[in-house]
């Protein structure tokens, strides 16, 4: 105590300020600090209170425990080996590949994801696919660790073996409506890709079977619908946020040969090692051609373009947000201007969806909460990202991987907090990353510059996570556990029966209508919807004139 | 008074202001952290353009909370040490590490990608800048002129002095 006495001896006032004159300075810059974030979590609480969304993260599927499920894969193409990763299966071949990319790349985490992803519990017990060195390779990568995996000729075998509780179909899309009606009817559950279906006609049989059939579960491969965000957009819809959505933009962009489904064409691929008829079913009946097998997707015999394989998900993802459902009327142009190859699907399209009755509510006087346009824009030969936009008169929500809302300079139901400074039209009102610690009301340009970026996403409880794993799990445990799969056979039929109009839109030049009340396309007297939607000349109306 | 005796009074006076300023610096950066729960070093370390792997580890789910932790309690203890003018000399080693840190996740180096800034900088930035400074507080300390660590010079100089 002497020394501490000594310490403090003989201080003049001065020397009082020369010692703890700093204290004062401490104390200003930490009130100033504290002061300026709680003002800033006032204003945002304010702002959240104010708007009341649940940020909220899609329910978790339930547990996986019983007996192991027999699962059955139909077409073990490019989509075919990533579902099957999701459902735990890789191949022997992409597992040497990931780890020797791993080796050299530390931050490749593929293999460690997968390794660490959760054991679905189901057994890959058949195996069917037309190309025989699809087919083997499967075997030889799925016949170890204790899983016996057969190969099926064909998926009426695979189906009626009894031996297979549950199917993925992963084929080309002319083949999707009549393997899962054949497995529907045989009691089987399905997981099939979109779009749904190829013709009109299959979109209501499939229906029929399924609502005949309710113990067979069918899920349509939006996994789109596992997105973090979607429950929260939902919530900010219900809420007013936005008030009267007029449009919404949805687009596609890609710019490289594969984006353009320009694959590649295996070397052994020969009619010994493919089973050409099998492939063609009820398609045009031509000699083996190794591109259709390869790169059917550019054939409206056996794809859908644009419209089938890419414009689905992003109205699936826009109808799972408002349940908007199938639009009245379609719009849709284009043409084959990139890709100049053979193919007959366009790789330039423009699709309008009109939906004069749908509302989702309003702040302004009665009259003006009525219809809205969902325009997809789809292009192959830029990569530009365009984002996808729910433009109301209130608010604007970008929907990506980020759900950010901004208020609109003109809205009426934030007019008086606008007008106070409150809210800053020009920085998010709203703002919902599901890999951060909480949502924001306000955010920097820097937040943005890294959200934009990609990389502060796709984590579910901290975990990174493939969103088809999600959707094949919640499929698993819908058949399990029971419940609705989030993308079932009504979504799936909103989605299909919304891209063959688009198809026939563009292949027809005009504005194709959808009866709701009797549940039907309208066509002009003599025309076959069906047989449009598959003729296979490149530009149909010209040929028809 | 004047334990170095080769300093002027005002160049004093500019080392003691520089040392405030630096600790200002810190110490609001870190109060405003500390205040803000949903803040996370994480976007930063993740879009490191240098020496990726050492910050995407520092990034991992593992560490940065702990990072994240420890980064605020390092700018505010550099804060509040250069202000009160207490073991300014540790302050400024750990101060200069952090800077050098936040500099080499994304260096202004010729041909790599600059986020958003609100300057232009080739080699040097504010924050290679203010690391420099840091070094000649130091170099110089200050505490004996103001702030706390004036005492334990009081005391060490009485011999002398009565």
């Amino acid at each position: 105590m002497k020394t501490d006495k000594n310490l403090f001896k003989g201080l003049s006032r001065r020397e009082w300020i020369k010692v703890l004159g700093g204290i004062p300075i401490l104390g200003a810059v930490w009130t100033a600090g504290f002061r300026f974030t709680e003002k800033a979590k006032s204003e945002r609480n304010l702002l959240l209170e104010t708007l009341n969304i649940k940020a909220s993260a899609p329910p978790v599927s339930g547990p996986m425990s019983g007996e192991p499920l027999r699962v059955g894969l139909i077409g073990f193409g490019i989509r075919g080996e990533q579902l099957m990763r999701s459902l735990g299966f890789a191949t022997t071949e992409w597992l040497e590949q990931m780890a020797k990319s791993s080796a050299e790349n530390p931050n490749d985490k593929r293999l460690e994801d997968f390794k660490a992803q959760e054991n679905l519990n189901v057994k890959l017990a058949g195996i069917c696919d037309i190309f025989d060195v699809r087919a083997e390779k499967a075997l030889d990568s799925f016949n170890q660790n204790g899983n016996v995996c057969k190969r099926y000729r064909t998926h009426s075998e695979m189906i009626n073996s009894g031996e297979i509780d549950a199917i993925i179909i992963a084929t080309p899309d002319h083949w999707h409506g009549p393997m899962a009606i054949e497995a529907i009817e045989a009691g089987l559950h399905v997981y099939i890709e979109k779009p749904m279906t190829h013709t009109i006609q299959e979109t209501y049989e499939l229906r029929e079977v399924c609502n005949k059939n309710p113990k067979a579960v069918l899920a349509v491969g939006h996994q789109h619908r596992q997105t973090q965000s979607f429950l929260t957009a939902q919530d900010a819809i219900a809420k007013m946020t936005l008030g009267h959505v007029s449009l919404v933009t949805t687009t596609t962009n890609r710019n490289d040969d594969n984006g353009a489904w320009q694959y590649d064409i295996h070397p052994d691929a020969s009619p010994n090692t493919i089973d050409w008829n099998a492939f063609l079913g009820t398609a045009p009946q031509i000699p083996f051609n190794a591109e259709h097998f390869f790169r059917w997707r550019k054939w409206w015999a056996y794809g859908s373009g644009l419209s089938g394989d890419l414009l689905t998900h992003d109205y699936d993802r826009i109808n799972c947000v408002l349940k908007m459902g199938i639009p009245k009327y379609i719009t849709a142009s284009g043409g084959i201007y990139t890709h100049r190859d053979g193919r007959n699907v366009p790789d330039v399209m423009q699709i309008n969806m009109d939906f004069p009755d749908f509302s989702t509510g309003t702040s302004q006087a009665p009259g003006k909460e009525k219809g809205m346009t969902l325009v997809y824009s789809a292009t192959l030969g830029n990569q530009f990202e365009r984002g996808t936009l729910l433009m109301g008169h209130d608010a604007t929500m970008e929907l990506g991987n980020m759900l950010t809302i901004h208020a609109d300079p003109r809205s009426t139901k934030y007019a008086e907090l606008i007008k106070e400074n409150r809210i800053d039209p020009m920085v998010p009102i709203y703002q919902y990353d599901p890999s951060a610690n909480g949502v924001d009301a306000v955010t920097s340009a820097t937040a943005k510059y890294f959200a934009n970026k990609g990389l502060l996403w796709t984590y579910r409880d901290g975990k990174r996570v493939d969103s088809t794993f999600l959707h094949i799990r919640e499929w698993l445990s819908c058949i399990r556990n029971g419940g609705q799969p989030s993308c079932g056979i009504q979504e799936g039929f909103e989605e299909a029966i919304t891209a063959h109009m688009g198809g026939l839109s563009y292949k027809l030049g005009r504005r194709i209508e959808w009866d709701a009340e009797n549940e039907r396309i309208i066509a002009l007297p003599g025309e076959d919807l069906d047989a449009i939607l598959l003729d296979n000349e490149v530009d149909y109306q010209m040929m028809k004139a | 008074m004047d334990q170095n005796p080769k300093l002027t009074s005002l160049q004093t006076f500019g080392l003691v202001l520089m040392r405030l300023l630096i600790g200002w610096h810190f110490l609001y950066e870190g109060v405003i952290k500390l205040y803000s729960p949903s803040w996370t070093a994480k976007g930063y370390l993740l879009s490191a353009t240098y020496m990726q792997s050492f910050f995407q580890w520092l990034a991992s789910e593992s560490m940065i909370s702990v990072v994240d932790t420890l980064n605020i309690a390092a700018l505010l203890l550099v804060g509040i040490a250069l202000i009160v003018g207490f073991k300014t000399k540790w302050a400024s080693i750990i101060g200069i590490g952090l800077l050098l840190l936040y500099y080499l996740a994304h260096p202004p180096f010729p041909g790599y990608p600059q986020g958003p800034s609100e300057g232009s900088y080739w080699l040097v930035n504010k924050n290679l800048i203010e690391s420099a400074a840091l070094f000649v507080v130091f170099l110089f300390p200050t505490d004996y002129a103001f702030g706390i660590g004036r005492l334990y010079s009081r005391k060490k100089l009485e011999p002398s002095t009565t």
